[in-house]
C-alpha cells in the first residue's frame, strides 16, 4: 500500500512540474491535508522550489486586501507575468466550515491561464495563514508560478505569521479603521516592509497616512525608511506605483531573498522531519502502548528520535 | 470521517441573477463543516471548470431558477473533457419535473426542489463528497 502510495505521489509531482494546473489544484489538496502523502509529495518535489517570489498580504478585515490583489494582479498581467494566489479565509470555530468568497473580487481573471488562484480555510489555525500555507506556496513555486501572491486573514493585529513564508510583507490600512494609537500598537503594522493606505479617494486617508509616517519617524532600528503608498483599488489611483514598488524591493532585495529562504527553508525542514517522526509513531505505536510506555522509555524514544531528526536535517 | 472537510463550489451559470437560493445552500453546507468556495451569477461553463480544478472540488452545486439547468449536460461534458469526471454535480432550483429525467441521465448526481431540507442537502452532498475522493483515488491509480 505504502509504496503505492508513493508511486502515487511521485506521479503527481511529475504532472505538477509539466505545469498540470489540475495536478496543482490536487496537490494543494494534499499538503493541506498534511498527512503522509504530504510527506512523500513533498519529498518527491524536494529541490523543486526556491525559484518563485512570494509577496504576502495583510491588514484588518475591510481595508480592500482581495480588491487591492484584483488591481495588482491586472497590472502584473499587462506585463504578461503568470501570477498565483493564496487567499486564506477564516474558519468557522463552531462547525469548521467556511464560505471562501475572496476570489469573487478577483473574478475578472477566471478565465485567464496566466492567473491560478486557490481559496484556502484557516482550518482552526490562528495566526491570519493556515498551517499548511508553507507547503502550498511550495507546490505553486515548483509548478513554475514565478509571482504568489498571499493574501491572509483579515483577523486582527497580531496576525504576523505570513513574514515566515512571504519574501515581502505588505501591510494594508484604510482610513476609519482606527486612531492615532492604533498606528503606535505593536503587531501587523511592524512587519510591513511596505505600507498601503487604500480608500486614499475618502477624505480621512490623508490623516491615516500621516498617522503612519508619524510611527515610522518614531520607530528606531530596521524597517525605519519603508515607505507609505497612497493607494485606491477601487479608482485604481497610485496601484501602478505600488506594483512598481514591491518589483524594486523584490529585486533590490534578491541577494538577501535567497539567504532569508534558505533560513525558513532549514526551519521547515526541521518542521518536515518532526512531522516525519509523528507518523512514525503514530504508524508504530498504538495509542495504548503509547499511553503505557514509561517516562523512561518515552525519554529514550525522544532521543532517539532528535538524534534521527538532526541527520536528517543535515541531508 | 474525512481527512479534511468536503470542498464544494456553489454556483450559478446562466443569465438569471437571483441568488439568494445559492447563498443559502453555500450557508448550510458551511454550518455543516465544508469548506465553500461560492461565486457570484453569471458564471460561464469555461469558469466552472477552472474553479473545479483549481479549488479542487469534490462537488458543484448549480443554483438554477430560470431555464440554465438546461446547460448541465454542456457542463458534465466540459468536465469530463478536462479530466475531471470525479467531480459530481448537484442542482437546486426550479427543475421542472419532465426535464429532471434529462439531467440525470446526462449524469446530474442528485436534484433539489423548493421544500427540500438542509439535512437532505448536507446528507447527500457528504456522500456525493466520499464517492468524488473514491473516483478520484481510482482514476489515480491507473
Amino acid at each position: 500500500m505504502s509504496s503505492n502510495k508513493k508511486t502515487r505521489m511521485e506521479a503527481l509531482a511529475e504532472r505538477l512540474r509539466a505545469g498540470d494546473s489540475r495536478a496543482l489544484g490536487r496537490a494543494l489538496t494534499v499538503v493541506e491535508s498534511g498527512d503522509d502523502d504530504a510527506l512523500a509529495l513533498t519529498e518527491a518535489l524536494a529541490g523543486a522550489f526556491g525559484e518563485a517570489h512570494i509577496v504576502g498580504f495583510t491588514g484588518p478585515p475591510g481595508a480592500g486586501k482581495s480588491t487591492l490583489l484584483d488591481a495588482l494582479i491586472h497590472e502584473w498581467r499587462k506585463e504578461g507575468r503568470p501570477v498565483a494566489v493564496l487567499a486564506v479565509d477564516p474558519v468557522s470555530p463552531v462547525s469548521g466550515g467556511a464560505v471562501l468568497g475572496d476570489r469573487t473580487r478577483m473574478g475578472a481573471h477566471s478565465l485567464d491561464d496566466g492567473v491560478f488562484i486557490r481559496s484556502v480555510s484557516a482550518r482552526g489555525h490562528l495566526g491570519g495563514l493556515c498551517e499548511a500555507a508553507h507547503d502550498m506556496a511550495d507546490m505553486m513555486d515548483a509548478a513554475g508560478w514565478p509571482l504568489i501572491l498571499i493574501e491572509t486573514v483579515g483577523a486582527g493585529q497580531s496576525e504576523t505569521e505570513i513574514t515566515q513564508v512571504a519574501d515581502l510583507s505588505v501591510v494594508i490600512s484604510a482610513p476609519g479603521l482606527g486612531d492615532e494609537l492604533q498606528a503606535i500598537k505593536a503587531g501587523i503594522l511592524e512587519i510591513g516592509d511596505l505600507l498601503v493606505v487604500n480608500k486614499v479617494d475618502r477624505d480621512d486617508a490623508d490623516e491615516t497616512a500621516k498617522h503612519l509616517e508619524a510611527m515610522l519617524a518614531l520607530r528606531s532600528g530596521a524597517k525605519r525608511d519603508i515607505s507609505v503608498l497612497r493607494v485606491s483599488a477601487a479608482t485604481g489611483r497610485g496601484v501602478t506605483e505600488l506594483k512598481d514598488e514591491i518589483d524594486q524591493l523584490l529585486e533590490a532585495t534578491g541577494a538577501t531573498v535567497g539567504a532569508d529562504r534558505k533560513r525558513k527553508r532549514e526551519a521547515r525542514k526541521r518542521r518536515l522531519a518532526v512531522l516525519r517522526f509523528a507518523s512514525r509513531i503514530s504508524a508504530g505505536i498504538s495509542e495504548e502502548d503509547f499511553r503505557a510506555m514509561r517516562p523512561e522509555e518515552l525519554d529514550r524514544a525522544i532521543e532517539r528520535s532528535l538524534a534521527l531528526l538532526s541527520t536528517e536535517v543535515e541531508d | 470521517m474525512m481527512a479534511y472537510p468536503e470542498r464544494v463550489l456553489v454556483t450559478k451559470i446562466g443569465f438569471d441573477g437571483h441568488d439568494r437560493g445559492s447563498r443559502v445552500v453555500a450557508a448550510y453546507l458551511r454550518d455543516a463543516g465544508m469548506e465553500v468556495i461560492y461565486t457570484p451569477p453569471w458564471q460561464e461553463i469555461e469558469t466552472v471548470v477552472k474553479l473545479a480544478m483549481q479549488e479542487d472540488v469534490d462537488v458543484v452545486g448549480v443554483s438554477s431558477l430560470a431555464t440554465d439547468h438546461l446547460i448541465m449536460p454542456d457542463l458534465i461534458a466540459a468536465l469530463r473533457d478536462a479530466e475531471m469526471r470525479h467531480v459530481r454535480l448537484i442542482v437546486g432550483g426550479i427543475i421542472p419535473q419532465n426535464e429532471q429525467p434529462e439531467l440525470m441521465d446526462a449524469g446530474v448526481s442528485a436534484i433539489f426542489g423548493p421544500g427540500a431540507t438542509s439535512e437532505e442537502i448536507v446528507e447527500t452532498v457528504r456522500k456525493l463528497a466520499v464517492e468524488a475522493r473514491a473516483a478520484r483515488e481510482t482514476a489515480e491509480v491507473v
